[in-house]
């Protein structure tokens, strides 16, 4: 930044008693002069006569600017003149005056242990509020069941086109080199014990009791999960949830519901896809390794992935469906405030979503090997 | 004061968004040290032509000169050495909701300056209680503040570099009266404290009637009129007719009649 052409703010000391302004005491023009040259300025003992008379132009900026070094002037015991300066210079450098009542200073920053405590007790709250939301929403779905003519079914289907069909490019393609990488892993430690054809059963149990449900909630959690909680929060600031409240709807029917019941529509038949791409991408590896055809290939996986391991794969889904809806909604509803809240709760619903995916899919695991499944 | 200077000078302009002609062939211009305010009903281009003047639009053809530079010659640098000289409040505060008041009215001094910060954070502080919020007001985010205090935040903030031109956008729209009698005068008492020239577009009859110095009717893409309150009451342009007919247009015009510069509205 370049600030003008103008002549910046100066002071000169014609006499070790005086001190003689200039120049542009203004916003860009008081910039120039540094607030260090200010500071060293310690004229002679006694009396000092400030000039206006050469100031060419002065705005609040710089009337602060004077007045903080008048008043530091005065503290060090020197007596202040002013001199030559025209009334409307002078009016503004009494606006700028010195006030004891500087604006309060800010709160101290809390210990370590008020922040630890602090951090706690948030962290109760926001488990409290979010198990208040399933049972808000819990509720809100009994009742729809109970009189199914309320259930809105046009924003379920909408909810499973955006969330379900628009997002099979990127499942696939993603689950598809997932596939790969293991079957290129696998490939090569099967290889030492001359086990490689065993290949399918790795690829074909590993992506469909595990990575094809994990992967694709991931991706949906990153994908839909944040539209909600950003949707849903930037309703809330401006009002709209408000407006739903007072015309009689209820927002966790409108918004929260059809999000809920489309992606557990969706994230299974969604997983079934990710299955498909997943198995193909390790068939596409095996042929091009170790030259197992398509059939034989098909083969070791009819006999090595039961339909048990399909159907608990698949079976997952829908729960961690109801994880990322409710978490991305229940993140929406706690914004308040502008657009940085917005942000803070997307980036929220998506970290806490995948969190609690993760964990209830490791959940899952231990359930299964106490069931023996 | 050199009294006949313009600091506005808008000639021929003409805007389009796709085949919607918001202005045809506008021509104004603005002095030094007035109070002029722009109204037109909804879609006669008063936004369009503020954003224009505030180097957030290009108009289509015409042109405008603002503190005598020609915006349309504007490279990066002359609009960067232009924008601090002006001020702007926004309609609905535009204040940053990251940011305290205090950060949100010093951002200009940091950007522009190269004060200190504790003269930074004084000036700012200064700023707030001279649009009449409480210091304390300081250490608030936009969030927690009521409108009216939201617009004087926002005020404050175009009052940080000491702009020669303040654009004020509704000014009192969305307030309570007591607030709306509040920004009258303050605005007057900026004029005169500071010399300012004070561009606003407005609906607010009693701003119009007490505060500006001269009013512009926009509408069908053109200056329908232009003068003072007095002057355009005399005309006969329907345009202008519809801000001084009807029991608000004519009530405002009595209030200023009856006690010229000193309406109940005005004690705040």
């Amino acid at each position: 930044m370049n600030p003008t052409s103008v002549a910046p703010a100066a002071f000169a000391q014609p006499t070790p008693s005086e001190l003689a302004l200039s120049g542009h005491w203004t916003a860009l023009g008081t910039g120039e002069l540094g607030h260090t040259r200010l500071a060293a300025l310690k004229p002679q003992a006694g009396p000092v006569v400030v000039d206006g008379a050469g100031i060419d132009a002065l705005d609040t900026v710089g009337a602060r600017v004077l007045q903080n070094l008048l008043h530091r002037l005065q503290q060090e015991g020197h007596e202040v003149q002013l001199r030559g300066w025209s009334e409307r210079n002078a009016k503004l450098l009494e606006l700028a005056a010195h006030r004891p009542d500087a604006p309060p200073a800010p709160a101290t920053e809390p210990g370590l242990v008020e922040r630890i405590g602090h951090a706690t007790i948030g962290l109760g709250e926001h488990a409290r509020g979010l198990v208040a939301f399933v049972g808000e929403s819990a509720v809100a779905l009994a009742g729809c069941i109970a009189h199914p003519a309320r259930m809105r079914w046009r924003p379920i289907l909408f909810n499973i086109r955006t969330a379900g069909f628009d997002a099979l490019p990127i499942v696939g393609l993603l689950t598809f080199l997932i596939g790969i990488v293991i079957a290129y892993q696998a490939i090569t430690q099967l290889r030492k014990y001359g086990a490689d054809v065993f290949v399918a059963d790795l690829v074909g149990v590993s992506t469909v009791r595990e990575f094809a449900p994990l992967i694709t909630a991931i991706i949906v959690a990153g994908r839909s999960g944040s539209a909600y909680a950003a949707q849903i929060g930037t309703m809330s600031v401006t009002e709209e949830i408000d407006a739903m409240r007072t015309i009689g709807i209820s927002p966790i029917e409108l918004l929260v519901l059809p999000k809920v019941i489309a992606l557990v529509i969706a994230l299974p038949l969604l997983t079934f896809f990710a299955d498909v791409l997943g198995i193909f991408g390790g068939m596409l590896m095996a042929r091009g390794q170790l030259g197992m055809g398509f059939d034989a290939f098909l083969d070791r996986i009819n006999d090595g992935v039961s339909v048990t391991s399909y159907l608990l794969g698949i079976g997952k889904a829908p729960v961690f469906a109801a994880i990322i809806a409710v978490v991305g909604c229940y993140q929406g509803f706690q914004t308040h405030g502008g657009a940085d809240s917005v942000g803070r709760q997307t980036t929220r619903s998506v970290v806490q979503s995948i969190f609690l995916v993760i964990v209830a899919d490791s959940l899952f695991s231990i359930a299964f090997s106490f069931l023996d499944l | 004061m050199a009294a006949a200077e313009p600091v506005i000078e808008i000639s021929h302009v003409a805007t389009r968004f796709g085949d919607h002609v918001v202005h045809e062939d506008v021509d104004l211009q603005v002095l030094r040290g007035e109070i002029f305010a722009l109204v037109g009903g909804s879609g006669s281009g008063k936004s369009t032509l503020l954003r224009e003047m505030i180097l957030l639009h290009q108009p289509d053809s015409g042109s405008i000169r603002i503190l005598g530079t020609d915006l349309q010659s504007l490279d990066e640098a002359g609009a960067n050495a232009l924008r601090p000289r002006i001020g702007v409040m926004f309609q609905h505060g535009g204040l940053f909701g990251s940011l305290n008041l205090i950060e949100n009215v010093g951002l200009p001094l940091r950007e522009h300056t190269r004060l200190d910060e504790a003269t930074i954070d004084e000036i700012a502080a200064m700023k707030i209680e001279l649009t009449g919020l409480a210091p304390e007001t300081g250490a608030q985010y936009p969030a927690e503040l009521s409108g009216g205090m939201m617009k004087r935040a926002s005020l404050a903030r175009a009052l940080a570099l000491d702009p020669e031109l303040l654009f004020l956008d509704e000014p009192t729209a969305g307030l309570d009266p007591v607030s709306a009698g509040g920004v009258d005068t303050l605005v007057l008492h900026l004029r005169e404290l500071f010399g300012l020239t004070v561009v606003m577009i407005t609906h607010d009859l009693d701003l119009l009637w007490q505060v500006a110095d001269r009013v512009a009717v926009l509408g069908e893409g053109r200056v329908q009129g232009i003068g003072s309150m007095q002057a355009l009451a005399q005309m006969d342009t329907p345009a202008v007719r519809q801000f001084f007919e009807g029991p608000r247009g004519e009530a405002a015009a009595r209030r200023s009649s009856v006690h010229p510069g000193d309406g109940p509205w005005k004690q705040k």
